[in-house]
């Protein structure tokens, strides 16, 4: 057995492993955190919770509609990114030229209501949602199990973000709405609608935050307030990423998750506190993040 | 002017028949539970601290039941186990929420805006952490039974009567402080800073020790509210430290009026009426909370006492012009 600082390599890798799922749920939230955050300016606190209302929308739809998996990653998405745009073109729209707080505000409000919502409906406690059949089981790699479920988490999530980042990069919507980022009414007087371009990306940037929750449910316990433990943490990481890049959130996140990961192999109970430590340092030696661009703060 | 002066004289005319009321309370248990309203003066002068940042600094903290949090543990410390008198017992807590104040906002005042609001939140969360993996506090349970004592080894706090009116001196002694601070010249450059950063600077001062000063401030006497509370219920737990407190603080200066020193007090009564009255019906609490939260921020931008100065034809006092 090969042991690196007296934990045999298993361990390790295993917590790499299970840090790299957990910072693909961070990559692909952050994502979507970055994405509206650029194009609408506002800190989107929802996020969380509506990557709980995907996780809730899988679970809804197997229990009371008999809909499995792979149709939720789908559906789930549509729906609750559907809500999302709604949400954006109903009230939060309304708020723009304000002070960007509002939005904050705005959206911590609706995190209560959701999560107040999803308890009054279904109870505090976890809800279990179960492993699709086709990921079912384990591969052996000779160094460690792995889970498929869990490979097919990863490969889905760096899947969503290479998605995102061709739609963004390669497309004329993409090219659309980097202008609209750089200058909004510069981009609104060439014909380009870009009232309905921030409603497609509020929507877009929540269904990025459903799919991870679909992706969590069989994972993690289906419960109401999964998601505002977790889009705290998304928040320290967009702080030591900055928003300057989607490449760099992305890399950040992930990193943040395996660091995150060995923490729990070597000092476990730091692994709560670490990501937030990281955060002070951060803050302390280059307060604009790692890859943030001067004057974006 | 004129109608300023009379207006002024009516408000002062209403804050004096609060105060009366308010010491009168303990005499009139058949109409209102003094615990209660003990209570209520904490959370009024915790939402009044956090306002002297969000309303006067314009630094919109979400992480502020870190330093309420902290001072209720360390008061219970102070007390229960190193068995130090009540006074001793919170200014132990007040201090040290000044001490995480100063580490919390010498981090955070490094970025502005939302970004500030996002770190504030983070290293809050992080302490919540601390305290949940600490020995001493008891984890979900808290620190219980944390004794009253006696003040300055003589008036005896176990005694509601008594204690009641510690919290309403240091109470309604905290609101004259920040009123104080309001309106003195340190307010007026805050106020400035607040207005126009650049040109604040460009004036000399140093911009920076002022935004944390303001900071250390609000934290002290937000840890002063903690540790009351922690007293009156000889209690310290977690939903202290919880985001969901930093998150109701934010709604009771929004709703009360984030412009006036006073307002966050009734946002405050507000909010600990509804949810003293709406406690039996659980996860209902949080979704009304996050329903009047959403309309606040659509519709009611001024709270109450925005809405009460703009009725009587009288501009918020001191209102920001880029907030409005």
């Amino acid at each position: 057995m090969i042991e690196i600082f007296g934990m045999p390599l298993s361990v390790i890798a295993g917590q790499t492993m299970l840090g790299l799922v957990n910072g693909c749920f961070y990559a692909v939230l952050s994502l979507g955190l970055a994405l509206i955050f650029g194009l609408l300016r506002i800190v989107n606190f929802a996020h969380g919770a509506f990557f709980m209302a995907g996780a809730f929308g899988a679970w809804m739809l197997l229990r009371f509609v008999g809909i499995g998996y792979w149709w939720s990653l789908l559906l789930v998405p549509l729906l609750v990114g559907l809500v999302g745009a709604l949400f954006e073109r109903t009230l939060l729209s309304r708020l723009r030229g304000l002070d960007p707080i509002y939005g904050l505000l705005l959206t911590f409000g609706l995190v209560l209501v959701l999560e107040g919502g999803f308890r009054l409906l279904f109870g505090s406690s976890g809800q279990p949602y179960p492993v699709p059949n086709a990921l079912k089981g384990t591969l052996q790699l000779g160094f460690m199990v792995l889970p498929v479920y869990r490979a097919w988490v990863i490969a889905a999530a760096l899947a969503a973000c290479a998605l995102s980042w061709w739609l963004i990069e390669r497309t004329p919507l993409g090219a659309q709405l980097r202008a609209a980022t750089e200058k909004d009414a510069l981009t609104q007087s060439f014909g380009i609608n870009v009232p309905r371009l921030l409603t497609l990306t509020y929507g877009a940037g929540i269904a990025l935050a459903a799919f991870t929750g679909v992706l969590a449910a069989p994972i993690l316990h289906v419960n109401p307030s999964m998601g505002s433990d977790l889009v705290i943490v998304v928040f320290a990481i967009v702080v030591i990423g900055g928003m300057g890049s989607m490449f760099g959130s992305i890399v950040t996140a992930l990193a943040i998750g395996v660091i995150e990961g060995w923490t729990k192999v070597f000092y476990s109970e730091a692994s709560s506190t670490i990501i937030f430590v990281l955060m002070a340092l951060v803050l302390l030696l280059r307060p604009r993040g790692l890859f943030g661009r001067e004057g974006t703060a | 002017m004129k109608a300023t002066a009379s207006s002024n004289i009516a408000l002062r005319a209403v804050l004096a028949m609060v105060v009366v009321a308010l010491v009168l309370v303990p005499w009139l248990p058949q109409l209102v539970y003094p615990v209660f309203v003990m209570k209520l003066l904490c959370m009024a002068l915790f939402a009044c601290a956090y306002n002297l940042l969000l309303g006067f600094g314009g630094i919109m903290s979400f992480g502020h039941a870190a330093f309420f949090g902290s001072a209720a543990y360390l008061t219970g410390l102070a007390v229960k186990h190193a068995g130090l008198t009540p006074e001793l017992g919170i200014l132990a807590g007040a201090l040290g929420a000044a001490v995480l104040g100063l580490v919390i906002g010498s981090l955070a005042i490094r970025r502005q805006g939302i970004y500030l609001a996002m770190i504030t939140l983070a290293l809050a969360q992080m302490v919540y952490f601390i305290f949940l993996q600490l020995p001493f506090t008891g984890a979900e349970d808290g620190m219980q039974q944390l004794p009253r004592g006696h003040l300055f080894g003589l008036i005896d706090l176990r005694n509601d009567t008594a204690m009641y009116y510690l919290v309403l001196v240091l109470t309604l002694g905290g609101m004259a402080l920040i009123h104080r601070v309001v309106h003195s010249p340190f307010g007026h450059v805050v106020m400035a800073i607040r207005e126009h950063e650049p040109r604040a600077r460009s004036l000399g001062y140093p911009v920076e020790r002022y935004k944390l000063m303001l900071f250390v401030l609000s934290a002290a006497l937000s840890g002063l509210a903690g540790s009351l509370k922690a007293l009156v219920f000889q209690l310290a737990a977690l939903s202290d430290v919880h985001w969901h407190l930093s998150g109701d603080v934010v709604l009771m200066a929004l709703l009360g009026g984030m412009q006036t020193v006073l307002g966050p007090a009734i946002g405050a009564a507000i909010v600990m009426g509804l949810q003293h009255y709406l406690d039996a019906f659980g996860a209902w609490v949080t979704l009304i909370t996050g329903v009047i939260f959403m309309v606040c921020v659509m519709s009611f931008r001024g709270g109450v006492a925005g809405a009460l100065a703009s009725r009587f034809n009288r501009p918020a006092a001191d209102a920001p012009t880029s907030n409005s």
